[in-house]
């Protein structure tokens, strides 16, 4: 039964094939796309040039500050906003009018902000992923049962004791459903970030690849951008399944 | 006495639930608080354990107003209110971790307290991997181990079957210590008359009846159980 489960990968690979090999045209044109052949040799140069690798880890600590920053401060933030009155009403308005725009519709402020294009590119990235942090933190604390709160209070148990023993713990699941979110939004920023402005990295070096008529790169690009985004979001979940074994089964995902 | 109510008037949402109340909770009896659903049981005990304030009148511990939560008025609770991601030992190692006590000796003395509770091998189970009753048993365990000197329970054998809900009641008895005050509600006139030195009655947004039970517990004379059965039903009758 799970055999089944290589059976629309292979056929897709197999529909490429066939489409490339006879330079297929009925609306879509085949004929200047590569096949599978011509992707995986030239995936092959790629890996062991070192300008694959550079491009790789640039986008990858890209990614990784902006997320981990995201995480920090939209977890911190989030649960401010919903433990006190007063953060909420200072900060919620600003948060409302800031989230309906796309972090990537910040590319032209980025540019004029920062000095570098570094700063910019991790600042978009930053932004795509706080939002979904910081509302899924926000919804987490406020849909904490106060019942253990109480049991800590009346065990003796004062604030730092209630936001560390209750708090933290308590919200994890409802965090990494954010921090999952966050991860896949960061990454189409990020990518889209590179492509318009960057001078490394993957998103970069796949559109550089089509500006130069190289469309077998372009594909080996869009391959190493699907990776690293499984890759990142798998960590994510498997971190998030670590941190919440206590759930009851059915409520595991 | 441990503590003291004195004309005290609780509110719940703004909507007054209790009105002048003067009680007296001596140290070391079993008070049980009985009355119908909704007539102020949990109400009253969030007051005592200081979750919430009172509207007016007085409420003092050993002579001082209570103004908020403290080790010594543990509370428990009737279901899920131990912490699911603890193992019932680090549950009941809870308190003595807020008091600061070292682990090796906090483990050693959750454990104990584990067996006294009939739960010895089970110290590493989670909460969800643990029955209803054992869950019960783990926060009594955790609400013992603080030592605190008045301990507060709302029904907390109220989710479980008759049978193991005797079992409890037996636990309970068999473990308290006649220095610990323990202040129980329930609506069951059953469990009111086994546990309680005295059964508070409430009811008409009030306090109907005060009943002493004298001892021994397992023998209530038929009359109290009219006395109290008689101050439950009146106030019911009144409402509807």
């Amino acid at each position: 039964m799970r055999a089944l489960r290589v059976v629309s990968p292979l056929a897709a690979l197999g529909l490429w094939y066939l489409l490339t090999a006879h330079d297929v045209v009925f609306f879509l044109r085949f004929d200047r796309f590569p096949g599978p052949g011509e992707v995986l040799s030239e995936l092959g140069r790629q890996v062991s040039t070192g300008v694959y690798w550079q491009d790789l880890a640039q986008s990858l600590v890209r990614i990784l500050t902006g997320f981990l920053l995201a995480a920090v401060l939209g977890g911190l933030l989030g649960a401010a906003v919903a433990r006190s009155r007063w953060a909420g009403h200072l900060l919620l308005p600003l948060f409302e009018l800031a989230r309906p725009v796309p972090a990537i519709a910040l590319v032209p402020i980025a540019i004029l902000l920062f000095p570098g294009n570094e700063q910019g590119i991790v600042f978009i990235t930053f932004t795509a992923a706080f939002f979904p942090i910081l509302v899924s933190t926000r919804h987490a604390v406020r849909a904490l049962p106060t019942v253990w709160e109480d049991a800590v209070r009346t065990l003796g148990g004062g604030r730092p004791r209630v936001l560390r023993s209750v708090l933290l713990p308590g919200i994890l699941p409802g965090v990494f459903g954010g921090l999952s979110v966050g991860m896949g939004v960061a990454w189409i920023c990020l990518i889209s970030a590179e492509m318009i402005s960057g001078q490394f990295g993957v998103g970069y070096r796949t559109w550089s690849s089509y500006t130069i008529v190289d469309y077998p790169g372009v594909i080996v690009g869009i391959i190493t951008i699907g990776l690293l985004g499984f890759l990142t979001s798998g960590a994510v979940e498997l971190l998030g399944r670590r941190a919440t074994r206590w759930l009851p089964s059915e409520a595991r995902s | 006495m441990t503590l003291l109510l004195d004309a005290v008037t609780l509110a719940y949402r703004d909507r007054p639930v209790l009105e002048g109340v003067d009680l007296e909770i001596r140290t070391g009896e079993i008070l049980v608080i009985a009355g119908a659903s909704g007539c102020g049981k949990s109400t009253l005990l969030r007051a005592l354990a200081g979750l919430l304030p009172v509207t007016s009148g007085r409420l003092l511990d050993r002579g001082e107003p209570v103004r908020g939560p403290s080790a010594d008025r543990a509370l428990m609770f009737q279901d899920d209110a131990l912490l699911p991601w603890r193992s019932a030992r680090r549950n009941v190692e809870l308190p003595l971790a807020i008091r600061g006590m070292p682990r090796a000796e906090r483990t050693s003395r959750a454990d104990e307290w584990l067996a006294r509770v009939g739960l010895a091998g089970l110290e590493l189970r989670l909460p969800r991997d643990l029955s209803g009753g054992q869950r019960q048993r783990v926060q009594l365990a955790r609400v013992l181990a603080g030592g605190p000197r008045a301990v507060l329970m709302d029904e907390p054998f109220g989710a479980l079957d008759p049978q193991t809900r005797r079992e409890m009641q037996r636990l309970l008895v068999e473990v308290w210590n006649a220095e610990t005050t323990v202040v129980f509600v329930t609506h069951d006139v059953e469990e009111a008359l086994t546990l309680g030195d005295r059964v508070a009655v409430l009811g008409g947004g009030g306090l109907a009846d005060l009943v002493e039970i004298p001892l021994p517990r397992t023998s209530a004379d038929p009359s109290l159980r009219a006395r109290v059965l008689t101050a439950l039903g009146a106030p019911a009758l009144e409402t509807t």
